[in-house]
């Protein structure tokens, strides 16, 4: 396999030193953390080297040296080079040089013991991976395939190729604390090396809010980093959510719209009534050209025209205390704009309630009406429905209730059109009113359960959120190793929205399409905001 | 070291393949797809301008005629954008993986990367696409619960899928590029199962 060197691109132009990383045996890839400069002490080097396996569980070590030549350099750096791999012992020993200022760079890969060759050591193709330390660092891979509840920290150092390369970089933060400027025992550079402030005052500003991320760090690490997502998502969620209810208040507030709004309301009552009495009117006629059944058309007119007008009366006494329900309603909004259009359904769940029994009455007296017909029917046929056996069986009647049952049916066939007609009316209007509600419940739930969070970083920081990653390939010259450069491959929006979409406590509809027609031919009551696992009729 | 090798499918359409050899380890296949034609995007423009004036006659308000050059616009930024793909290259790269790469007319790419540890196999697959059988290139992925499963099946190529069976039928064989006889050999001879480190490893006499 060819050997694969991952270095960043931070330590491009980095003096020359140690290559201090991680090798991964089985993809056969070296990833360079940072480079040791000179002077240093193995020893020193070995114990920080200890340290960060200990605080990350990565297993570092010194892959290799990094020769950076400045012009007028001398030729016994490379010979001291060569000896450093005598004091640090690791197979393969990557040897990296670059010349200066060009952009030709080689590679070697020497190891010293070969088993089916003893003796002398011989090299690998070595192929370098350029990466950027900082991206890689804070990105987050989402595998393509669900694997159910993986968390970034649970994966094995040794998951899939490139992961691994993410893993390693996330768990060498330890590695990371000191820099090349400060004075410890080891000069390192990597990524925190570059950009650094010339100005006194920035750097100041940097130290002191070393502490406050500190703070922040810890009270974010409480949670895993999958889950902190969701909790930015939920919290800037509500604050859209308040904000967009303080817009509403305001509007609502600014040309004093709420008297206005409820001296409209009863009139707009009274012509939903007034329009319900033309259809009822019109039903009890001969209404679409279809000849009702006089008597029972006009029971069932009557017995709904007398709703409706109780629920006149109701709505006029109701009509003084309006204003000050609205005002009190229009303040809930600070609470949030889900809280003011759930408030908005349910008062458009109350003010056509009389649909909603007209609907239930309706549904009530078909459902009876199919119940004898299909039992009629059986008998006509001579079969009766087994209730111990759950089936049709059949059955001798005697003569008188053949007779009767016969009877009762031809009536029952002969009302049918008159009821299912009503029937079908009322369950249009709810049907309606339902779509309606649904409507303002979608809205709400769209509110509630879309990631901004997520899209913002997706949109400003897309290298957090990372699908994977993408390969270039770098100007090549015969005879020079193959050099590429990663970069991180951003997770498109449609996947995004579904993996941080926050879980809806809406209600989903319990039935699909068939069941619903079903239960629509049937007269059984749909009851559309009834959840799973609720306690059923 | 770059070879291109170009030609022309039945419809009259340009098709360019390019090939570059980086390293032993590292090559690349781009091949153009036929840009967008100004005979079919005229003729899209005027019936749609057509259709808005006639509605515009019936209804006396210019807000349709508005509306139709909106739409136009829309319509034809959201095809370059989303569907026209103008390029499609392959990178293949011994040890790490395979990398696809689609480029839109509006500049968009989109890259897909495929480690090879999750490489199965790479086949040739014959469809059957209503009167006559298209073959393209897929690349077969390992099922990670299940090691002898396959988890996805990826065609490379995709839209090109179209325009390669035209050329690829065997009327045209005397004018084919090597690259593509070489495919062809593969399609008749039924051994489908061709893996990527066979064919990297592939002399370039055969060629």
């Amino acid at each position: 396999m060819v050997l694969k060197a991952f270095f960043p691109t931070c330590c491009a132009s980095a003096d020359s030193g140690l290559l201090v990383g991680r090798w991964v045996p089985e993809q056969s890839s070296a990833v360079v953390l940072a480079v040791v400069h000179f002077p240093f002490i193995p020893l020193q080097v070995k114990e920080l080297l200890a340290q960060v396996h200990q605080a990350g569980h990565v297993g570092l070590a010194v892959l290799g040296t990094w020769c950076h030549r400045r012009r007028g350099a001398e030729e016994s750096l490379g010979q001291f080079l060569e000896g450093l791999g005598t004091i640090f012992s690791h197979e393969p020993w990557l040897q990296l040089c670059r010349e200066p200022g060009s952009k030709l760079w080689s590679c070697k890969a020497t190891r010293r013991q070969v088993p089916p060759h003893p003796g002398a050591p011989y090299e690998d193709q070595v192929m370098l991976v350029f990466y950027d330390q900082r991206k890689v660092l804070l990105s987050q891979l989402h595998p393509p395939a669900a694997l159910p509840d993986r968390q970034a920290g649970d994966a094995a150092p040794s998951a899939g190729g490139l992961a691994a390369v993410f893993d390693t970089v996330a768990r060498s933060e330890a590695l990371f604390r000191s820099d090349r400027f400060d004075d410890g025992p080891v000069r390192l550079s990597h990524w925190q090396s570059e950009g650094v402030e010339a100005s006194i005052l920035a750097e100041l500003a940097k130290r002191a809010s070393g502490p406050v991320c500190v703070l922040l760090a810890c009270l974010l690490s409480l949670v895993s980093a999958v889950s902190a997502c969701r909790k930015a998502n939920v919290l800037v969620s509500v604050l859209l959510d308040v904000a967009l209810g303080l817009a509403l208040l305001s509007w609502l507030r600014g040309k004093d719209r709420i008297g206005p709004l409820a001296e409209a309301l009863v009139p707009v009552a009274d012509h939903v009534a007034e329009e319900l009495q033309h259809l009822l009117q019109w039903l009890m006629g001969a209404p679409a050209g279809l000849k009702m059944n006089r008597a029972l058309d006009q029971v069932l007119g009557r017995f709904f025209l007398y709703h409706l007008h109780l629920w006149i009366s109701y709505i006029h006494l109701m009509s003084p205390f309006i204003e000050r329900i609205l005002w009190h309603v229009g303040l809930s909004a600070c609470l949030g704009l889900t809280v003011a259009l759930s408030i908005l359904s349910d008062i458009i769940a109350l003010l056509t309630f009389h649909i909603y029994c007209f609907y239930v009455y309706g549904a009530r007296l078909y459902c009876l009406k199919i119940c004898g017909l299909s039992s009629l029917w059986r008998l006509f046929r001579g079969k009766k429905w087994n209730v111990l056996r759950q089936r049709v069986d059949s059955c001798s009647y005697d003569l008188d209730q053949l007779f009767i049952g016969t009877l009762l049916f031809t009536i029952l066939v002969f009302l049918l059109p008159t009821t299912a007609l009503y029937y079908l009316v009322f369950t249009l209007l709810r049907l309606l009113v339902v779509a309606v509600q649904g409507l303002i419940h979608l809205l709400v739930d769209l509110i509630n359960s879309l990631p901004l969070y997520s899209l913002g970083l997706r949109l400003c920081r897309p290298y957090r959120l990372a699908a994977g990653v993408k390969f270039r390939v770098l100007e090549h010259e015969a005879g020079r190793p193959l050099r590429l450069l990663m970069q991180i491959n951003p997770l498109p929006y449609g996947r995004v929205v579904h993996t941080y979409r926050l879980p809806s406590y809406g209600c989903h509809p319990t039935h699909s399409w068939g069941s619903l027609c079903r239960k629509l031919f049937f007269g059984e009551l749909i009851y559309p905001w009834r959840q799973r696992g609720d306690k059923q009729d | 070291m770059e070879d291109e090798r170009s030609f022309s499918d039945i419809c009259g359409g340009r098709l360019a393949l390019q090939r570059r050899y980086y390293s032993p380890s590292c090559r690349e296949f781009c091949l153009s797809c036929p840009r967008l034609s100004l005979r079919s995007l005229t003729a899209v423009t005027c019936a749609v301008w057509l259709a808005a004036y006639g509605l515009f006659t019936l209804c006396e308000n210019s807000m349709i005629l508005s509306a139709a050059i909106f739409i136009t616009l829309l319509g034809l930024l959201g095809y370059l954008h989303f569907v026209k793909i103008d390029q499609e290259t392959l990178l293949i790269i011994d040890s790490l993986g395979i990398q696809m790469t689609s480029s839109y007319a509006s500049g968009k790419e989109s890259t897909t990367f495929i480690e090879m540890g999750k490489v199965k196999d790479v086949v040739i697959n014959e469809a059957i696409y209503m009167q006559k059988v298209i073959y393209y290139l897929c690349i077969l992925l390992e099922d990670p619960v299940e090691p002898h499963g396959i988890s996805q099946v990826v065609p490379v190529f995709q839209v090109s899928t179209e325009q390669l069976s035209k050329v690829f039928s065997p009327k045209k064989i005397c004018c084919l590029s090597p690259f593509s006889a070489f495919l062809l050999l593969l399609m008749f001879s039924r051994n489908v199962n061709s893996s990527c480190q066979d064919y990297l490893r592939t002399p370039d006499s055969y060629f």
